[in-house]
């Protein structure tokens, strides 16, 4: 177990290197630099060289990158070029809106999916399923930030039952939860059809199944069969597709944080990006990574869960 | 029995009908919350450019030795009194006595020549440097007096030190300024939840007792999506929108009688600026040639839903002897074909057009192409991406055919002398009409001079000079005291009231 484990540890360390690498050289390739976002329009030669110098940007890349590694190791993740805040701060704060909101969003969108899967894989080609289906293509099709604005526009506006968007701090916890509530469901909706296609599907397979067919052979009604057999056994393929849209949750969600104006990751990255703020790019995305990596842990420990087969190997 | 009681009932009712509304209708809102639709980067307007600085924190943060009002025009402000000398070269201003910043140091002349010398400093990354670059010395005789010795006259002097990039800022908190603004203002930097919002309270002991602001708390919001900022005006979650990011959503604010959108000018010229140093822009037929073909009204119409007013020159009806030359070169695509043959392009011409993502600047470029394909020029539009790689290959490398930008700062028609520029224009009675404009300290010569310098640009065509960015503004009908017109990128609310 102490073996595989410290192996485990090897891993993330080299991942982690590779992609901080990665990260760098990419950075270094994009074209324009924070002093040119600064100066826009009224940028001199002259300036341009000042606030390059003035943000330690005529280094040469394998100091500016030793410098980045040193501090990451130190727990220092830099300072701002933006902002003019530390780094590790600003993330720390959306990171605060961006877990919760993933977590909600996650949430939801299991709750929708697997009932409406499970059902409809019930009876194959019954009204269930008919509905199911439609909600899983309609779902799939229409991209989360409009079903975002069609929310805002009946929920927010119309009905006036929640917030239109934006975000007012966990100092007060109800109205912060309310203020995810919408934003949450945009994200869940295409997220569980997904979900509820891939639940459906791999229940309908397990039903076929021998050992489905001898539970019900020895009396276990079509309930019993379904929640108690079969459903354990189909949950493999959804906790690994649900791992993948967590991941995804992370720092997919720009456009609708756009669309709520949520201070969350996505925004972050797509902001430092525009201002090209390399420090803030840098350390986002190694925070992608590490969300990523633990995730992944975490749907591999899942499975041994649901899988007793599993816990052996491990 | 009954009726004594209902009597009761009826003197409570109608005391409490007195009160109640009269307190009600005695205190009007005193918060405001307003929507911007770009997060600046970083409060400090004295390192960077970006007008969305400005937008939050000057006049309501920081205030400079001179203000620019809302019609332009140049105000004391730290600086309570001046005298010039007789060779324009020698300004001695009196300063306001018993100000203080908001972390409590007093601002006196050794501040304001730590301001001003901060800005000349070889390292500075102050964005409008240039224009102070004819302050030769800065002295502070007593700390009621500064004294500044220019290298030439400069007409321009009093307006350049009440912009956003000169104001005033003391030592003990100027390095982290971008975080944590600390200037002289009515408003003092509360809060800033990045991505979010900033917060500014009002100042308890703001020195200048004549300008009462009327709020106590300001809150920024930052909203870029245009259909979420439309929402949250709709839902009341904020008061105003001083620049609506959406001209196509404009049109229901102003119908809507809870809210007041009248349309302004701001200062951005929006121009298509060509490589004048390069084939075949060098040949200033081929340019006039092009404007001809643009019709300007229309592509207001298409680009910015007809709001926004058209230029002919890098003037805008805000400034101070604006000349309307949109008639020098009015649109008549026969002309411009014909001048393109003359210039020997009968068979056409091929280009590229490197296009910023900002929606003015992608629907102008399509519009402008559709144009030029009228008069047998195809256009080829290359997206941009603003400002990273676009100041890149267009300002520093001047790897460009033909561009679009809106230039935000006010009074910067002599950026088309500058040397080197991204228009790579060279005209040398250009350059010493805009130098006699700028050294000139008689008004109407001065005015005079800019006249000039306009008509030149008009019949040069650097650049295809389009239209005035328009400022959409849109705020609840019960709030008073917004600018209509943007002299200077801005949001000055120190005017602005609930007027119930």
């Amino acid at each position: 177990m102490l073996r595989h484990l410290a192996r485990r540890a090897a891993g993330f360390a080299v991942t982690f290197l590779l992609i901080s690498v990665l990260v760098f050289c990419m950075m270094e390739i994009v074209p324009g630099d924070p002093a040119s976002a600064m100066l826009g329009t009224s940028a001199t030669p002259e300036t341009l060289a000042a606030l390059r110098a003035q943000m330690g940007l005529d280094a040469p890349a394998v100091v500016r990158y030793l410098r980045w590694l040193g501090g990451l190791a130190s727990g220092n993740l830099g300072i701002s070029y933006t902002y003019g805040v530390p780094v590790g701060s600003l993330i720390l704060e959306r990171l605060a809106v961006t877990l919760p909101l993933t977590g909600l969003a996650v949430l939801l969108a299991i709750g929708i999916a697997l009932p409406l899967g499970v059902t409809a894989a019930s009876r194959p080609g019954g009204v269930a399923d008919g509905a199911a289906t439609l909600y899983a293509q309609a779902g799939i099709a229409v991209p989360n930030f409009w079903i975002g604005l069609l929310l805002i526009m009946t929920v927010a506006l119309g009905l006036g039952l929640l917030p239109a968007g934006g975000f007012p701090g966990w100092g007060d916890p109800v109205a912060a939860l309310r203020a995810l509530l919408l934003p949450a469901l945009a994200l869940a909706i295409p997220q569980s059809a997904v979900l509820t296609r891939v639940t459906r599907a791999s229940v309908v397979e397990v039903m076929n199944e021998d050992f489905v067919r001898t539970a019900r052979a020895k009396g276990a009604s079509v309930s019993r069969a379904l929640w108690r057999h079969a459903v354990p056994n189909a949950l493999v393929p959804v906790i690994t597709m649900l791992g993948l849209q967590i991941s995804f949750l992370i720092g997919g969600a720009v456009l609708v944080e756009n669309v709520f104006t949520l201070p969350g990751m996505g925004r972050l990255a797509w902001q430092a990006l525009a201002q090209r703020d390399l420090i803030v790019i840098q350390n986002v995305v190694m925070v992608f990574a590490t969300v990523v990596i633990v995730v992944n842990l975490g749907v591999d420990l899942l499975y041994t869960v649901v899988d007793p087969r599993l816990r052996r190997r491990a | 029995m009954v009726s004594r009681t209902r009597r009761h009932l009826l003197t409570g009712a109608l005391l409490a009908a007195l009160l109640v509304p009269g307190l009600a209708v005695a205190a009007p809102r005193t918060d405001l919350v307003l929507g911007m639709p770009v997060e600046p980067p970083g409060l400090d307007p004295t390192s960077a450019a970006p007008t969305v600085i400005g937008q939050v924190v000057w006049q309501n943060v920081f205030e400079g030795l001179t203000r620019v009002d809302r019609d332009g025009k140049v105000q004391p402000q730290l600086a309570k009194s001046w005298a010039v000398s007789p060779d324009g070269l020698t300004y001695t201003f009196a300063l306001q006595a018993g100000v203080k910043f908001h972390n409590g140091e007093a601002f006196d002349a050794a501040t304001a020549k730590f301001a001003l010398d901060a800005i000349r400093a070889p390292g500075s990354v102050n964005p409008q440097k240039a224009l102070y670059a004819v302050i030769a010395d800065v002295k502070a005789p007593d700390p009621a007096t500064l004294v500044l010795t220019l290298s030439k006259p400069s007409g321009n002097l009093l307006f350049w030190l009440g912009l956003p990039a000169a104001v005033m800022v003391e030592p003990k908190s100027r390095d982290g300024l971008k975080a944590i603004p600390v200037g002289t203002g009515p408003f003092r930097f509360a809060s800033w939840r990045k991505g979010d919002r900033v917060e500014l309270t009002r100042s308890p002991d703001h020195w200048d007792s004549a300008r009462k602001v009327h709020l106590d708390k300001v809150t920024f919001r930052f909203i870029g999506d245009p259909q979420a900022a439309a929402a949250a005006l709709r839902a009341g979650d904020v008061d105003a929108f001083p620049l609506l990011p959406a001209p196509e959503l404009y049109a229901a604010f102003q119908k809507d009688k809870a809210f007041t959108a009248e349309p302004g000018l701001t200062e951005m010229k929006v121009v298509a600026g060509m490589n004048n140093a390069a084939k075949p822009f060098g040949d200033k037929r081929v340019r006039q040639a092009l404007m001809m073909a643009v019709d300007r009204k229309l592509l207001v119409e298409g680009a910015y839903s007809g709001y926004g007013a058209a230029i002919g020159s890098h003037y805008t009806p805000n400034d101070p002897g604006y000349r309307d030359l949109t008639g020098v070169y009015p649109y008549d695509p026969k002309k411009a074909k014909a001048l393109l043959a003359e210039a020997g392009y009968a068979k056409g011409l091929t280009f590229t057009f490197k296009s910023p993502q900002m929606a003015y600047a992608s629907r102008t470029a399509e519009i402008l192409q559709a144009m030029f394909a009228e008069v047998g020029v195809t256009m080829t539009i290359v997206p941009t991406e603003f400002p990273a790689k676009w100041v890149q290959e267009v300002m520093r490398d001047r790897s460009f055919d033909m561009t679009v930008i809106a230039h935000a700062e006010p009074m910067d028609i002599a950026i088309y002398s500058n040397d080197p520029y991204y228009f790579g224009y060279k005209n040398p009675a250009f350059n010493a009409v805009v130098t006699e404009a700028a050294q000139a300290t008689d008004e109407a010569a001065r005015l005079k001079a800019y006249g000039e310098a306009q008509q030149i640009l008009a019949d040069d065509v650097p650049a295809l000079f389009l239209f005035v960015l328009p400022k959409l503004s849109v705020w609840k009908a019960k709030l008073t005291g917004f600018w209509k017109n943007e002299p200077v990128p801005s949001n000055d609310l120190t005017e602005v009231r609930w007027t119930e």
